[in-house]
């Protein structure tokens, strides 16, 4: 049994956006959805979450905040871009300053379409997300297993 | 001595799960006060084993070995408690068990990690001398700082010591790590300094810590418990009653309130351990 697909623990990131995506992201935490039925939990610490949440498209100064937060999280990870900006720009595509989808700068697992997305798109992209995350979790599981094959038995490497 | 045996490893093996369950009761209870449906019961369990399978990230490798430490004296002093040992030594252990804590996140040298650690330190100044008021107290009335016999004495401690019950109820809070003064790391979402003390801590390393909780709320509801047990048979029950009730308002507190700056937080904790601990301790030896 696979307890990460029980609790995925988000973290959420706001880029270039007009804030609905934003909004509606935190929709699915009040009571009306819920999310923590799910096992759902909001954490705002890149080191506790397994899934990315970002809304709105990625510029030049935000370029780096995303690729630190995707960095810091533990593995195994997915990202999900939530709403047409994060997926490729949308309507402040043409900006000077944007650079586009948040793909240009980390790996996207899951798309959420949506201007905005709704709270039930955002669910259910989180929701394909577990899938992902589960098979990223037995591919690291596989890896892990082999790593401790292929190194040689002694006392120092027991820790 | 087979019985305090017993009731060790009962701590040490079913504490645990019991300890889960609590605090999945908690945030289902929680979730239904702000009108939600809530996680499953036993949701803090898949936490735990999802923490385990999941990378640990450390940004110094002493750090999970002080979590270790934290986890191996919060156990030892569980054990303390619930094999009727001395009840100065269990406040000491449990002092020791929460610096490997603070050690731990200050040695991680993140900002905000450092914030959780200073004000779990300011947590642990501010509810220390109602913690050892309340063994002065209970050695008092019953001239002897042994649990068992603590437990044996003819009346409900808490006739004795109404005071000091509630001035470490006030204290319990911050134990317990609920609102009003959750302020080295909290459960709830968004706050100032990400999730304090916690911060820098993932995986396995997590996972402890949140096992290390559960060890810890229960023999912190055992302390509400001693108040309220006396020498007859069935006097546990009443313990037990007054520790689910107790539980059950720190919950409605945690959701009822905001978190209060530490200077509030630490000079109330004192002046509430002076106005109630220290004037119940004077009555009781004028009484005498
Ligand atoms: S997709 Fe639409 S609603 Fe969402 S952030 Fe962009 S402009 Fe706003």
């Amino acid at each position: 049994m696979s307890f990460l697909k029980k609790s995925p623990w988000i973290i959420h990131y706001d880029g270039t956006s007009c804030n609905g995506c934003d909004i509606e992201v935190l929709a699915c935490l009040t009571p009306l959805y819920d999310v923590e039925r799910f096992g759902v939990v909001n954490t705002g610490n890149p080191k506790h979450a397994d899934i990315l949440l970002i809304t709105g498209s990625v510029n030049e100064q935000n370029k780096d905040v995303v690729w630190q937060i995707f960095n810091q999280m533990a593995n195994p990870k997915v990202v999900v871009a939530v709403g047409i900006c994060a997926t490729s720009g949308g309507i402040f595509a043409e900006c000077y300053n944007v650079m586009g989808g948040v793909d240009k700068i980390i790996p996207v697992d899951v798309y959420v379409p949506g201007c905005a997305a709704r709270p039930e798109s955002i669910i259910d992209g989180v929701v394909k997300a577990l899938d992902i995350l589960e098979e990223k979790r037995v591919a690291l599981a596989r890896r892990r297993r082999k790593a401790r094959k292929a190194r040689p038995v002694s006392l120092t490497n027991l820790f | 001595m087979t019985g305090s045996t017993l009731s060790v490893l009962l701590y040490i093996f079913v504490g645990p799960i019991v300890g889960g369950l609590i605090s999945g009761l908690d945030r289902k209870i929680t979730a239904r006060m702000q009108g939600r449906y809530g996680p499953p019961l036993l949701q803090p369990f898949y936490d735990v084993f999802k923490l385990l399978s999941k990378e640990s990230i450390a940004v110094n490798g002493i750090q999970n070995f002080f979590i270790f430490c934290f986890l191996i004296f919060v156990v030892f002093t569980g054990s303390l408690f619930f094999m009727g040992g001395d009840i100065l030594l269990v406040i000491f252990a449990l002092t020791l068990a929460s610096i490997f804590m603070v050690l731990g996140a200050y040695c991680a040298n993140s900002p905000y990690s450092s914030i959780g650690a200073m004000r779990e330190l300011l947590q642990m100044m501010a509810y220390e001398p109602m913690v050892l008021l309340t063994a002065i107290g209970f050695y008092v009335v019953t001239k002897s700082f042994n649990i068992t016999e603590i437990m044996g004495f003819n009346v409900p401690l808490v006739l004795y010591l109404p005071g000091i019950f509630l001035g470490f109820a006030y204290i319990l809070t911050m134990k317990l790590r609920k609102s009003p003064f959750d302020l080295s790391m909290s459960h709830h979402a968004h706050q100032e300094v990400v999730k304090g003390i916690t911060t820098e801590f993932s995986g396995s390393t997590l996972a402890m810590i949140e096992i290390a909780h559960w060890y810890e709320n229960l023999f912190l509801m055992g302390f509400i418990f001693l108040f309220f047990v006396w020498k007859m048979p069935g006097s546990w029950l009443v313990g037990l009653g007054a520790c689910i009730i107790m539980y059950f308002i720190e919950i409605v507190l945690d959701n009822a309130s905001a978190r209060v700056k530490w200077q509030l937080a630490f000079s109330s904790a004192w002046i509430v351990a002076a106005a109630l601990g220290f004037t119940n301790l004077l009555i009781l030896f004028l009484m005498k």
